[in-house]
């Protein structure tokens, strides 16, 4: 296929997948309002300290973490829903590359996640006062898409991994608040234990956001934005060779319908 | 005897088969993993913010986190009659009416009890905070009453799955509300005026004071007033939900609308 064609097929998914997802109040309204409970109780848990930085610090990765939580809710259940379609077949067979369906409708997944970034900013703002303003604006953006990004990439790893494994759905969910902790969105990676952050510094959205948090301060991310793209590379790979990998397996064994 | 078959026996088949908890690995990651997520990562946050201790927040989102199973399976037995199609049958059996609820709440109950002292036991073990035997008995009784009074809740929302599509969404818009109001991260003096007033009508609240209490060593006769009132919550919202589902269950059948709401 062209790359063109790729890219047409990229963009149709997308935005097929995105209106599927418009029409489920969970899939949609929720994948704002349950997030922006947890992003509410940490900002009020932070707002009795009355230190305006530290609010500030937990209004960004709030913001941004959100989009996680839309990702590791849905992505997990890709296959599942296709299957329950009676569709995966036919992606499974047609000749377009399996791994690029499965990516356009993780993009749609992270698209809804955008929704909650705008609205826990907002929320941020008129409710808790905070505002951010960050020194490079420019830089914050670009840092704030690539972890996104990141979390795309996580979430299509997570929705491969589900191709032979029906309960994989529920792990979604359960890595929801870990990575909430561990890549240091609401608390500093520095505190904590140090057993535990070796695994931030191997999950890409802990570069990221280190990466927003150098922007907003005015500081370099140079040094975050190449520690996210290797990290990210890394996983992307991971993802397209466990794709390839349990498809073929799947095939080989019919297990593909898992009925 | 045959009340009590219903409500034992069915109660049992009904949890297994409508949580599709075919493999219980399922279970792991849904009912283990998830609270210790949430206990760590407030603990956390308590500790960054610099308010609080680890036991204040164990012990607020072990005894929270029992919503969501107490809640969205209680719900889940309405929601998961619909989509396995058994709901008309279920409603047109001449079964009696309570023996069905309570059948269908009680294996939900324990499965919120053994949450929230998993995630008191492992979210202390984690922090390094002492689990102590004596206080471990009296925790786990208000723990169990304040799982009595979000069930009652759940039954509320079961009701209302009888005439809405999505109880997923109501289910755990219920759990965020409870994680604001009932002051399991956020002491209550510091919480909005109308956010802590919300709080005392609704459970959760006075079951987590009552358990902070009795872990820091207050005995279960401190507490007694506290655990009335959650009880009391528990047992006016589940009559309220048997009503609202003995009602909504009538006009479901006149308007036809049981498998298509």
């Amino acid at each position: 296929m062209s790359a063109g064609r790729l890219l047409r097929l990229v963009a149709v998914s997308w935005y097929l997948h995105l209106k599927m997802l418009h029409r489920s109040m969970f899939d949609s309204v929720m994948q704002v309002v349950w997030p922006l409970f947890f992003a509410t109780t940490a900002l009020l848990v932070y707002r009795t300290t009355g230190d305006r930085d530290a609010l500030s610090y937990a209004a960004t990765g709030a913001a941004v973490v959100t989009v996680w939580t839309a990702v590791s809710s849905n992505a997990s259940g890709i296959l599942q829903r296709e299957r329950a379609f009676g569709t995966l077949e036919l992606l499974v067979a047609a000749p377009a590359p399996f791994s690029l369906s499965i990516m356009s409708i993780v993009l749609a997944v992270t698209t809804t996640g955008g929704y909650a970034v705008a609205a826990t900013l907002l929320w941020s703002r008129f409710v808790f006062g905070v505002h951010l303003a960050p020194a490079w604006p420019l830089p914050f953006a670009l840092a704030l898409v690539a972890t996104v990004f990141s979390f795309g990439v996580l979430g299509f790893l997570l929705a491969v991994a589900a191709v032979r494994y029906r309960a994989v759905f529920a792990l979604g969910g359960a890595l929801e608040l870990p990575l909430w902790l561990a890549c240091g969105f609401l608390v500093p990676v520095a505190l904590l234990p140090s057993w535990l952050r070796p695994l931030s510094w191997l999950l890409p959205p802990t570069w990221g956001m280190q990466a927003v948090r150098a922007a907003a301060a005015g500081q370099s991310l140079w040094a975050d934005l190449a520690l996210w793209a290797g990290s990210t590379a890394a996983y992307a790979a991971a993802a397209v060779w466990v794709a390839a990998t349990v498809l073929r397996s799947a095939r080989r064994h019919a297990t593909l319908s898992l009925t | 005897m045959n009340s009590l078959r219903i409500l034992v026996i069915g109660g049992l088949i009904t949890y297994r088969a409508l949580f599709n908890w075919v493999s219980p690995w399922i279970l792991v990651p849904s009912l283990l993993v998830m609270p210790l997520a949430q206990i760590l990562l407030f603990s956390y946050i308590g500790r960054s913010a610099g308010i609080e201790s680890d036991t204040f927040f164990v012990v607020g989102n072990a005894v929270q986190y029992s919503a969501l199973p107490c809640l969205l399976g209680t719900a889940s037995t309405v929601v998961g009659e619909r989509l396995q199609r058994t709901l008309g049958i279920v409603l047109a059996s001449p079964a009696p009416r309570l023996a069905l609820v309570i059948g269908r709440t009680l294996p939900v109950m324990l499965n919120g009890l053994a949450v929230s002292v998993f995630g008191l036991v492992a979210g202390s073990v984690l922090l390094g905070l002492p689990v102590r035997a004596a206080t471990l008995g009296p925790a786990t009784l208000t723990i169990a009453v304040s799982v009595f009074g979000c069930t009652g809740l759940g039954l509320v929302s079961a009701a209302v799955g009888l005439r809405l599509r999505d109880i997923a969404v109501l289910s755990t818009i219920l759990f965020g509300i409870l994680l604001l109001c009932s002051g399991a991260d956020i002491p209550r003096p510091a919480l909005p005026g109308w956010l802590a007033a919300a709080g005392d009508w609704l459970p959760l609240a006075h079951g987590i004071a009552a358990a902070r209490s009795v872990a820091a060593g207050g005995g279960i006769g401190g507490v007694g007033g506290d655990l009335a009132a959650e009880a009391l919550l528990g047992l006016g919202y589940g009559m309220a939900g048997v009503l609202m589902l003995r009602l909504l269950e009538r006009r479901s059948r006149s308007a036809g609308a049981l498998d298509l709401t």
